[in-house]
């Protein structure tokens, strides 16, 4: 019996690889393409053999490698990303298990950002206080949608796209305070750097735990960032409230006739899915790596959107959703190394939008995977 | 030439864990109305989702006029003349009567949809076999009963001479089920050949003319219902002999375990209101049982009782306490069990495990849960225990998915959990709604030993037939309101059938007459 759940275990995960497999193969596809036209621009003569080795050598392999392609600058990169990455997925992935769609990762990922360098910049505060505040900001803005959702039934993706968009401009505007924001440096048009107004907000570094001001490496989130999806696997799997929080999600009917204030449940799951990717931006902006820019935040922050691409190839499972963090960021990364003047770094983005894509038929695959698997115990009687 | 339409020989349909048919052979008739007999879970409808081209079977073969045919979907079954209706409809909610009728099978000219024509057809067709419907209502504010008609108008708008009927009465009032049966025999009439999947013994001896048994997904025989008897036929469904009526004890009641006064409940689908000032009490050890045709109040008082939907109006009591407003959770905490109307809907959540869903309603029992942390072990134990004690049958066992359970079991499933809670009060609701006969007598002497074991019982029915034999009281509902009260034992179907129509009303009778 257990042996079944088992095996549906290893069927995901076999169809999740499949997936990988096959965007990665038409992302290769895509820069043999592009390799060719780049040749044919040159005007020198060339053999199909040279598109596929400047495919490789000066596109695909920076994929394939992702931040090791670069050491130790990349993998740092790569583990930060990851780190961020991780949350808005877990955040996305959480609200699913709950029934919900939580698009609005991106939005609460802006005000917990607001939330974590208010605290860093202003009130000097130590990076763990700093996380809270972050994941605050975002509990609320994503308990709001929930609240619509529960009181008045207003499905939640419209008003978490609406609350993204209200998100991004009024932490812009706070940021930015008409230049005179005590947060913003005219000179950069950027936030103040953490590292410069208060070191006791960067989140310890991998190496040692005190503070470096220069070359950062790659900081502790990403085990923060692992802890908090296994905590959450424990909690959907082995508790109450997990159940109560899943039958919400299964049938709206029947958890009301177990008993289970579904409103309160709504509410409760929005608000923890936010601070999750509230959490995610406080462990990108306190790592040092980057500051917020008010003027030209006019896009919505690409990684609570990543967060869905995250959750959908983790099949909504937090520990899966680790895995396919690392994944996404790996190739991310990597994009960014390849040969900007043959192609454009967004390749990374097509496989991966690839592979989302792929995503969908999942099921398609797991079927056609299950039915390989009968017909072997078959044989095998 | 073949003698018959359509011949299915050697059916055999492997799932996962069960064999649903094993060496199945079904032979249809031209103009006859066949029955197909089975318990729940005996692989009935499997045979006809094989015949309707949703399932492949293992082996066997399918012969339309003694010629070999492959059905390999719905489209090829429909080809062949072959219609189906299943058990839950499957209609747009929320599109027109007639756009759901020709949906699949629009006529168009140029991508512009033909309805003048088809909406005569529709009419002419309506007409001819006295299907009432309201063709330009929305499928979702129509009644049960004009859904199936709409569901059987779709089957002959596509001239379909084969009509599967799966379990068509079980959501039909016994007023319906009588037009139905009339319906049916108009199509035989007409030459049409009709399968009709159920397990009402009644309905098989009035309309069929002959009747194939299934057993545990094998075939018993293919009887003339005219050589047989309901005793023999119900034999030859579960194996043994089943008693029709319950053995009751005489048992004396006890105290007033649940009082209900003036409750008054707003309706969902008018303005007026769905229960108007119903007052009545349950003692412990007795049985009381609220009949009526469906959609007179009884969901919406039930919804009030068990907190599901708010009241404007009147207070509950449960043994002397005020539960008016308590929660849902609150009520239960107090001694309410309910085994609701509508078991995918409310009973369970059809996408956890069986285990899971037998603690819907006990999760957060310090038995089940340690600061917070589901005790899993107990939760297994505890399934294991009801699934033993109430025999409920699945692929799998406690961790079977409850969405893969047949519909009996399913049912089962909610009754063992609700009964095991060994409340002060049990609300039944269409008990045994859908099930066959060996499930309905278990389910039966299970309300009765909660009866006997002095626990105070309120079963909404239906059934006239399970009202009388099963209460100890019988209050009538007709329009939200009670219109008579009755004992088994001096009244008549006959009686009740005239109250539930609205044809009498006892005056203050059943009205709450105070301390």
């Amino acid at each position: 019996m257990e042996n079944n759940r088992f095996r549906s275990g290893i069927i995901t995960i076999l169809s999740a690889l499949l997936c990988i497999l096959i965007g990665l193969f038409i992302g290769f596809l895509a820069l043999i393409l592009l390799a060719y036209i780049s040749l044919r621009n040159g005007g020198n003569p060339f053999t199909f053999g040279d598109v596929l080795s400047t495919a490789y050598t000066s596109g695909f392999k920076q994929v394939l490698l992702g931040g090791l392609y670069q050491m130790p600058r990349g993998l740092r990169a790569e583990i930060t990303l990851a780190a961020s990455l991780i949350m808005t997925g877990l955040s996305v992935a959480f609200a699913f298990k709950t029934g919900l769609f939580n698009i609005g990762a991106a939005g609460q990922y802006a005000v917990g950002a607001f939330g974590a360098l208010y605290c860093a910049l202003i009130w000097n505060l130590p990076w763990y206080v700093c996380l809270i505040a972050a994941a605050l900001c975002g509990a609320v803005w994503g308990a709001i949608p929930g609240f619509f959702k529960a009181y008045f039934n207003i499905n939640e993706v419209i008003t978490a796209i609406m609350f993204n968009w209200i998100g991004l401009y009024g932490v812009n505007t706070l940021m930015y305070g008409g230049g005179s924001s005590p947060m913003y440096n005219l000179k950069t048009t950027k936030t103040w750097p953490v590292a410069a107004k208060s070191a006791g907000s960067l989140i310890p570094d991998l190496k040692d735990l005190g503070a470096t001001y220069f070359q950062r490496p790659a900081t502790i989130g990403i085990f923060i960032a692992v802890l908090i999806a296994v905590i959450l696997w424990v909690v959907l799997n082995k508790t109450t409230f997990g159940y109560e929080l899943k039958a919400c999600g299964y049938s709206k009917t029947a958890a009301k006739y177990a008993g289970i204030n579904e409103k309160k449940n709504i509410i409760l799951a929005m608000a923890i899915s936010g601070a999750l990717a509230g959490i995610g931006a406080g462990l990108y902006y306190l790592s040092g790596t980057a500051e917020w820019q008010p003027l030209v935040s006019t896009a919505l922050p690409g990684i609570g959107f990543d967060g869905i691409s995250v959750a959908l190839l983790a099949s909504s499972n937090p520990i899966g959703t680790v895995f396919s963090a690392l994944f996404i960021s790996h190739i991310s990364t990597g994009g960014g190394f390849m040969s900007a003047n043959i192609f454009p770094p967004e390749i990374a983005d097509v496989i991966s939008g690839v592979i989302i894509y792929l995503c969908a038929f999942m099921m398609l695959f797991k079927r056609r995977i299950s039915r390989v698997f009968s017909r072997e115990n078959k044989g095998g009687k | 030439m073949s003698d018959y339409v359509i011949e299915m020989l050697h059916i055999t349909k492997i799932f996962p864990g069960i064999k649903a048919n094993d060496d199945v052979t079904l032979q249809l008739k031209k103009g006859e109305i066949h029955a197909l007999l089975g318990e729940n879970g005996a692989g009935k409808s499997t045979l006809m989702s094989v015949l309707f081209g949703l399932y492949q079977p293992e082996s066997g073969e399918i012969r339309k006029d003694g010629k070999k045919v492959e059905i390999n979907n719905p489209n090829d079954a429909n080809a062949l003349g072959i219609g189906m209706v299943h058990q839950h409809f499957k209609l747009v909610e929320v599109f027109s009567v007639l756009d759901n009728i020709i949906l699949g099978a629009e006529d168009s000219t140029m991508g512009v949809l033909k309805k003048k024509k088809a909406r005569e057809k529709v009419e002419a067709l309506s007409k001819k076999y006295n299907l009432k419907v309201d063709l330009d209502a929305i499928v979702e504010d129509i009644s049960v009963g004009m859904q199936q008609r709409v569901e059987i108008l779709k089957m002959l708008y596509r001239d379909n001479d084969i009509l599967i009927l799966d379990e068509p009465t079980a959501v039909l009032t016994p007023q319906e089920i009588d037009e139905l049966m009339e319906i049916m025999r108009g199509f035989a009439r007409e030459g049409k050949s009709i399968l009709f999947i159920t397990h009402k013994l009644n309905e098989i001896m009035a309309v069929a003319d002959r009747c194939t048994v299934l057993r545990k997904g094998k075939y018993v025989g293919t009887v003339e219902t005219k050589n047989t008897t309901k005793e023999e036929l119900s034999k030859m469904m579960v194996g043994r002999d089943v008693s029709f009526t319950v053995d009751k004890k005489d048992i004396a009641v006890g105290s007033v375990v649940l009082e209900v006064r003036d409750v008054t409940v707003p309706s969902k689908r008018h303005k007026k209101d769905a229960v108007k000032n119903v007052s009545f009490e349950v003692r412990a050890g007795e049985i009381v049982c609220l009949a009526g045709i469906e959609g007179n109040g009884q969901t919406e008082f039930v919804s009030a009782l068990t907190g599901l939907e708010p009241m404007t109006k009147g207070r509950i009591r449960l043994n002397g306490k005020d539960i008016t407003h308590f929660s849902i959770r609150d009520r239960a905490k107090a001694g309410v069990s309910h085994i609701p109307e509508d078991r995918h809907k409310h009973g369970l959540v059809l996408d956890y495990t069986l285990e899971d869903n037998m603690v819907l309603q006990r999760y957060w029992e310090p038995a089940f849960q340690d600061g917070g942390f589901i005790k899993r072990r107990e939760v297994r134990r505890y399934a294991e225990k009801l699934i033993d004690q109430y025999d409920v049958r699945s692929g799998q066992g406690p961790v079977t998915i409850a969405r893969s359970m047949s519909g009996g079991n399913q049912q089962k499933a909610i009754v063992a959990r609700e009964i095991d809670r060994g409340t002060d009060l049990l609300v039944a609701v269409q008990p045994t709604r859908g099930l066959d006969v060996g499930a309905i007598e278990y389910i039966h002497n299970q309300i009765l030993s909660v009866r006997d074991s002095r626990k105070a019982v309120l079963l909404v029915s239906l059934e006239l037939e399970e009202v009388m034999n099963l209460s100890d009281r019988i209050l009538v509902m007709y329009e939200g309101e009670i219109v008579g009260e009755f004992d088994p034992k001096t009244t008549t179907v006959e009686e009740l059938g005239l109250y539930m129509a609205g044809a009498r009303k006892q005056s203050e009778v059943a009205q709450y007459d105070g301390e």
